[in-house]
């Protein structure tokens, strides 16, 4: 070996905790492998251009006419709907691909360095926002070349597209949790689904709630994805901030204080 | 300093383990394994598949938590100060533990930054162990092409990067050809050379013979064992004397002068025309030709056999190595589900 010798144990600084600034760090360097990784297989972000392109084509010609009289009306309704929901179905990936990343031999080595035990996940689904990235950008662009003017203005549409997958990201630790508990990376790819289908279609995405019968419209007005979509219009329809805007928020702040510390206990318990 | 004699070095041992306990369903992988090993000895864990080795190693490397009994890691409690010991430790599974996906580079690259390198120092520190494990040219290509060899090599650099004073190698030679494998030993060597302490586990009685300077049998969870490779041989007694004769008749006659002259039990082989006994005494050998000499038998070879590993093992669990290697293999299946 080149260098000489080692450090005796006597003479090295030790401490049994991690600092915030290093769990930053740490959390940052898993980010970085992240995107590498999806440099390296480019292939995996079909699903996030893709589905943008066909949804937002598919949904607005097929239920504009119906729903808003013309297309052209139908756009501030259903871009922020078909963002939401393509940006949040995107993060289902997040814990397939999570689940598969782990059942892989360098997670023991993660395991065993001196990093932040929230530093794997933290950082994998902190990479993963670069997928939402793309998927709110694409949604967007298809809106606009569709004839999509939202009139809040571009400041507002990007603090709209910031919301999103800052939500969208909050949301992945659910799925995160669902990978690290599951066997099988199929396995995760069904639960999500099962809890994200009626979320993201039982709500006001795609047609107004007052048209639904009274006991589907309660569980539309209540449901999370509803409150992000109505927070979304808001913003790029008419530049306002409103009730919904810091209830959302606050729901995606609850859910990463619970799943969060939830998910990187069941990762520290598997091996 | 004698390597052999395993003594704590300023009273603190490199590995301290007591009663290590680890319970997968009704079955346990390790049942009570105690350890001690010297800071700067290579000490081998040897014993086949399914017998604890990995299960050992996971709890004194913190990936899994042992259900009873306690471990140190230069004084330092796995349990208790489990980031303090990550610190003092590499580990380089029995699978290689990195990046398919990635480069060699960037893997080495992300290891680094991990560990608290800066961007510069990183690079510079991925580049510097490529070269010194000869995967300099292989550097930029991703890890799917690697062949099991450099894979390997790449995951003992992995585990170098913070010149941990322990380092933790489980079975690195499995499944590696002759030639790389006497490369990975000169490594291992030199490792220890530098200061660091390895403990390593195999099931190649020949690799713990070769590198160890002592070794811990481990069968069925237990150490049923433990020296330095020549103890455990001399436990078993010392070499033994073989004799062929020219013709089987005789072979009744020979045993009972080789116990009559040496004062032990022999074998006879099956077809009857060889003789083994334990040598106690090789003078008492002059009698025994004389006494064969004068009862007019004819020998057809002699030889001396020095004791194995392999007859070690055999002596010391009672069965052989191969012989519930199936047996062992689905516990050890199990137990991976278990674990899932």
């Amino acid at each position: 070996m080149k260098n000489a010798s080692i450090t005796p144990v006597s003479e090295r600084r030790l401490k049994n905790n991690t600092s915030l600034g290093q769990t930053f760090r740490n959390s940052l360097t898993m980010a970085y492998r992240g995107l590498l990784k999806i440099r390296r297989t480019p292939e995996q972000l079909f699903d996030v251009t893709l589905q943008p392109i066909i949804f937002t084509l598919m949904f607005t010609y097929i239920f504009g006419g119906a729903i808003s009289g013309d297309v052209q009306s139908y756009l501030p309704v259903i871009i922020p709907g078909i963002l939401v929901q393509t940006v949040i179905t995107t993060s289902i990936v997040t814990g397939v691909q999570l689940r598969e990343d782990m059942d892989k031999g360098v997670f023991d080595r993660f395991k065993s360095l001196p990093i932040a035990r929230i530093a794997p996940l933290a950082g994998a689904l902190l990479a993963d926002t670069i997928r939402y990235t793309i998927a709110t950008v694409l949604t967007f662009s298809m809106g606009y070349i569709m004839g999509y003017r939202p009139d809040g203005g571009l400041g507002n549409v990007i603090l709209a597209a910031l919301l999103v997958i800052v939500c969208s990201w909050a949301i992945s630790w659910i799925f995160a949790f669902f990978g690290v508990i599951a066997r099988t990376a199929s396995s995760v790819q069904g639960i999500s689904m099962l809890v994200l289908f009626p979320l993201t279609f039982l709500s006001n995405a795609f047609v107004p709630v007052k048209t639904m019968p009274s006991w589907l419209r309660w569980f539309a007005d209540i449901n999370p994805v509803s409150h992000l979509i109505t927070a979304v219009r808001h913003l790029t329809n008419s530049g306002s901030f409103g009730w919904d805007f810091a209830l959302t928020l606050i729901g995606a702040a609850v859910i990463v204080i619970v799943f969060a510390p939830l998910t990187v206990r069941a990762y520290m318990r598997r091996t | 300093m004698n390597v052999n004699k395993n003594m704590p070095v300023n009273g603190k041992w490199a590995v301290e383990a007591q009663g290590l306990v680890k319970k997968f369903g009704s079955n346990y992988a390790v049942n009570g394994v105690n350890l001690n090993v010297r800071p700067g000895a290579i000490y081998g864990v040897l014993g086949p598949n399914g017998a604890g080795k990995t299960t050992t190693i996971k709890m004194l490397a913190t990936l899994l938590r042992p259900d009873a009994g306690s471990a140190k890691i230069f004084g330092y409690d796995v349990v208790k100060e489990p980031q303090i010991v990550r610190q003092l430790i590499g580990v380089t599974g029995q699978y290689a533990s990195v990046d398919e996906s990635l480069t060699a580079t960037e893997n080495l690259v992300i290891f680094s930054r991990l560990l608290g390198l800066g961007r510069a120092e990183a690079k510079h520190k991925s580049a510097e162990l490529l070269e010194e494990f000869g995967l300099t040219e292989a550097a930029k290509r991703p890890l799917k092409n690697f062949s099991g060899g450099m894979r390997r090599r790449l995951d003992l650099a992995a585990s170098l990067i913070a010149q941990p004073p322990l380092i933790f190698l489980d079975e690195p030679t499995t499944g590696l050809d002759p030639r790389t494998r006497n490369q990975m030993w000169d490594t291992i060597r030199r490792l220890v050379k530098t200061g660091s302490t390895v403990l390593l586990t195999t099931q190649y009685l020949q690799e713990a013979d070769e590198l160890a300077d002592r070794i811990a049998v481990i069968d069925r969870g237990r150490v049923v064992a433990e020296g330095t490779a020549d103890e455990l041989k001399a436990s078993i007694g010392r070499s033994s004397l073989q004799l062929r004769i020219q013709e089987s008749q005789d072979t009744e006659l020979v045993r009972r002068t080789v116990e009559q002259v040496l004062r032990v039990h022999s074998a006879v082989s099956p077809e009857g025309a060889k003789i083994t006994a334990p040598m106690a005494d090789a003078d008492k050998v002059t009698d025994l030709l004389i006494a064969l000499r004068a009862a007019g038998i004819k020998l057809a070879e002699m030889s001396v056999q020095k004791p194995t590993l392999d007859e070690v093992f055999l002596t010391i669990t009672g069965h052989g190595v191969k012989e519930d290697a199936s047996e062992e293999t689905d516990a050890r299946k199990k137990m991976n589900e278990e674990v899932k």
